[in-house]
């Protein structure tokens, strides 16, 4: 039996009121990807923070090639050999990628010697790249990119990627696997962590499976099936949210006529002429890769941009696109912003006072401008209970509460006005998959109720789990919208890469008939 | 050739008026593209004011003011370093605080040594240079510390945009929690931009009462650490951009003195806020293209760092 390149024993980490890694064990060969499973909170961020050096663990031990190693920061990491693709990329907007490059090797180099050794590493795995370009300037999955060189660049052993998929195309993804399979065969062994499970069972040669802080299983991908390894991840079975086949022919709520805003951030999108009609009773989901307008195109509709014509954006019918978010939300528009600390919440208020933020025009604040305070604790309970909201009472903080159950009480919030149009931004993004199905199932629900929902997410497979018809938004502009039977996951992947003028063309031929 | 020598003095008096802001500026940029707000500019000037001044009296020699001015400053910028970097204060509040302190601390200690007269740095004239018409009397033929402004200024820019120490800096200030990961200490390389920022800010006091003057008097900065704060904003974060808005100021400065030795019937504190005003006006002229800003502006400003979160 070989050495294994990277083993754990007994790591254990402890916080203020988590066990986050209890007593893991972990062990990976030269040359294997070796996948590290488990539901957001489960553990797998704290285990490789910690084998990176960022984080020190309260026991257990490290050992390199059979011997006992310290790891006291990331540059000791990497000159053991160790590289990390962090889920929130590590770089540096205004430098170029070059110098992002730069920042992450110790050892003294030029630049010049650099960017050519970028530009050969760049071709030799499939990764193209400029050297020269400003990372502001690049897609979700250039940084990437420019993330897997910087550890490339420095010839590691163990290669960790944190959730890497989760902002890719499915052409990019198989892209990458391509890469990865390139490297664990000269050798390298990687450490893949996914809560997906396909991926996995593609790309892994053996799994640890996380739970609660716990190892819950190793395994062989390969000769599991989803159901036995989400059972090993989330102890029950996959739930599986319901819809019912409804026929689409209620009367459009929301419309957007040929919106088109130029974007306040210079690092930002402008929309570009988009149709969109969103009808009583559905579901519309906006694919596509982050940075390519979903921000802007959402702050159109909730009104936090104000767009140059009132009938770029109606209700009803009726020109809103010029009025104030207030106003918007007057009319029936509820929106769920895609940062939940911050714009969805304030973290330092508590959950009964941020139930009140968006929900005062309904009762809870009289005519003379008192806050009726019964109302307002009794609405906050209600959202706590009906979508199993897990927090100290309704005067917990809003940061104190994890994202996927900030994002359950938000939503409710949300849902329980009852509204007539629905936005929302990346719902599930982080969320666990307990919570997700909750949030899946309850604006399916809405939309049966007679909402119009409009979702905008980077999770395709969400998207064609709750939705109606989909389109996909890239620079700025929006492809054709089809209905969710009659597409597929290669289809809006391929427009997801800006690729849909022929399907466009082909619509507007059809458009007269 | 009247005409003439006023128009090289006033070209002088525009480069001594320019320096302490210089000086002061450079420093705040350095610290601010770590990401670290330091209000204590005007407060880290006095003290290196006073500190410069009294040193240079009692030995007699104007460079060991310098030193004590710099050592000055660098102790007034450790408080301000510690209180925000190591126990997470405010940096805002500090900021001002520190300010308030300097004032109070200068004129404190300063007290005994009010109108006490002193000879400050004298020019230096480089060899030949110096004696080459017009340009020789208009730049060879300063004190030790302008030409220490200048080497400062392309130190820094060099090293900012040049050097991995700089490109290091420009990264802390940019994403804290992105440096932090790939393994850089925050803190410490925003502890020493800060301590650069008080050394700069007391050399910039220390040129104010050892030659701009020379002498001491209580809130001798009038306000140029806020106007070297301005700066570095209206500047978008460019030490070209400080170093032209620096001798604007100066050149002001020296106008309206002139202006009323002439004896134009102007109140004269109309006219001293001429300078203030018109580098304002000028800079927010210049500074208008928010893309710049935000290519430049380091995003981190300001904001806490906790290394365990």
């Amino acid at each position: 039996m070989s050495t294994s390149q990277l083993e754990l024993k007994g790591i254990t980490k402890q916080y203020p009121g988590v066990l986050a890694n209890d007593a893991i064990d972990l062990a990976i060969l030269p040359g294997e990807v070796h996948a590290l499973l488990g539901e957001n909170g489960a553990g797998k961020s704290t285990l490789v923070k910690i084998i990176y050096g960022v984080v020190r663990a309260d026991a257990g031990e490290i050992l390199w090639n059979g011997a006992p190693v310290h790891i006291a920061n990331p540059s000791q990491a990497r000159a053991l050999g160790i590289g990390m693709v962090f889920q929130h990329f590590n770089l540096f907007d205004t430098l170029t990628v070059a110098e992002n490059i730069s920042l992450g090797i110790d050892e003294a180099h030029d630049l010049k010697v650099l960017t050519s050794e970028i530009e050969e590493i760049s071709e030799r795995y499939g990764l193209p790249i400029n050297p020269h370009q400003h990372v502001h300037a690049l897609s979700v999955g250039e940084r990437q990119r420019v993330e897997i060189i910087r550890c490339l660049v420095q010839d590691p052993k163990v290669l960790i990627m944190d959730e890497p998929t989760s902002v890719l195309t499915p052409q990019e993804v198989e892209k990458l696997f391509e890469t990865l399979q390139r490297l664990s065969s000269e050798g390298c062994s990687i450490l893949y962590i996914s809560h997906k499970l396909e991926e996995i069972q593609v790309l892994c040669d053996s799994a640890t499976v996380l739970r609660g802080g716990k190892v819950t299983a190793h395994c062989t991908p390969r000769e599991e099936t989803p159901k036995s390894l989400a059972e090993m991840m989330i102890g029950s079975e996959l739930p599986v949210c319901k819809r019912d086949g409804r026929a689409l022919e209620g009367e459009t709520q929301l419309s957007l006529h040929g919106l088109a805003i130029p974007s306040p951030d210079p690092h930002g999108t402008d929309l570009n002429g988009i149709d969109l009609t969103v009808r009583k009773g559905e579901v519309l989901g906006i694919a596509g890769v982050a940075g390519n307008g979903q921000k802007e195109l959402l702050a159109a509709i909730n009104g936090e941009l104000i767009s140059p014509r009132s009938d770029m954006i109606r209700i009803d019918g009726e020109g809103v696109a010029t009025v104030s978010p207030a106003r918007r939300r007057a009319r029936g528009l509820a929106f769920v912003p895609e940062e939940r600390l911050g714009r969805g919440a304030v973290p330092e208020m508590s959950l009964a006072n941020n139930a009140l933020l968006t929900s005062y025009q309904h009762e809870m604040v009289s005519p003379q401008g008192f806050i009726d305070f019964g109302h307002m604790r009794d609405y906050a309970t209600r959202i706590r209970k009906n979508f199993d909201v897990r927090s100290d009472g309704i005067d917990a903080e809003a940061k104190s509460l994890s994202g996927g159950n900030l994002q359950k009480f938000i939503i409710g919030r949300e849902i329980m006005l009852e509204p007539k149009i629905l936005v929302l931004g990346h719902p599930t993004w982080g969320v666990d998959v307990g919570a997700a199905t909750i949030i899946h199932q309850a604006i399916i629900d809405l939309a049966s109720r007679g909402a119009s929902v409009l979702v905008v997410s980077e999770d395709l497979d969400e998207l064609f789990e709750i939705c109606d018809s989909i389109a996909v938004i890239s620079e700025g502009r929006l492809s054709p919208v089809r209905p969710t039977s009659e597409t597929n996951v290669e289809e809006i992947g391929r427009w997801m890469s800006g690729q849909f003028a022929d399907a466009t063309q082909e619509v507007h031929h059809a458009a007269p008939a | 050739m009247d005409g003439m020598d006023t128009a090289i003095a006033i070209l002088v008096g525009t480069i001594r008026a320019g320096t302490p802001l210089v000086f002061a500026a450079l420093g705040e940029l350095i610290a601010e593209k770590s990401g670290v707000l330091n209000l204590g500019v005007e407060g880290m000037m006095l003290v290196g004011a006073v500190a410069g001044f009294i040193a240079t009296v009692l030995t007699g020699n104007p460079y060991f003011g310098i030193l004590a001015a710099i050592a000055a400053g660098i102790l007034l910028s450790l408080v301000f370093g510690t209180l925000t970097q190591v126990l997470l204060t405010n940096q805002v509040a500090t900021g001002l605080a520190l300010t308030i302190f300097g004032i109070g601390m200068s004129a404190f200690i300063g007290l005994d040594f009010v109108g006490t007269p002193i000879e400050g740095l004298k020019p230096i004239p480089i060899p030949f240079l110096a004696d080459i018409p017009i340009v020789g009397p208009l730049l060879f033929n300063h004190d030790a510390l302008i030409y220490f402004s200048i080497v400062m200024f392309a130190l820094v820019s060099w090293f900012l945009f040049h050097s991995r120490g700089g490109l290091i800096l420009r990264a802390v200030g940019e994403s804290h929690h992105a440096a932090h990961a790939i393994g850089y200490s925050v803190v410490k390389i925003r502890f020493l931009a800060v301590m650069f920022g008080g050394a700069m800010a007391g050399l910039a006091g220390a040129y104010l009462s050892l030659v701009y003057t020379p002498q001491w008097a209580e809130n001798m900065t009038a306000g140029r650490g806020w106007i070297a704060l301005a700066l570095v904003v209206f500047a978008t974060w460019r030490p070209g951009r400080v170093l032209i808005g620096a001798y604007l100021f100066g050149g002001i400065t020296i106008l309206s003195l002139h202006v009323q030795a002439v004896g134009y019937d102007v109140s004269s504190h109309l006219v001293a806020t001429l300078p203030y005003l018109a580098t304002v006006i000028v800079l927010a002229m210049i500074s208008r293209d928010a893309t710049k800003i935000r290519l430049n502006a380091p995003a981190s400003l300001g904001k806490p760092f906790h290394p365990g979160a």
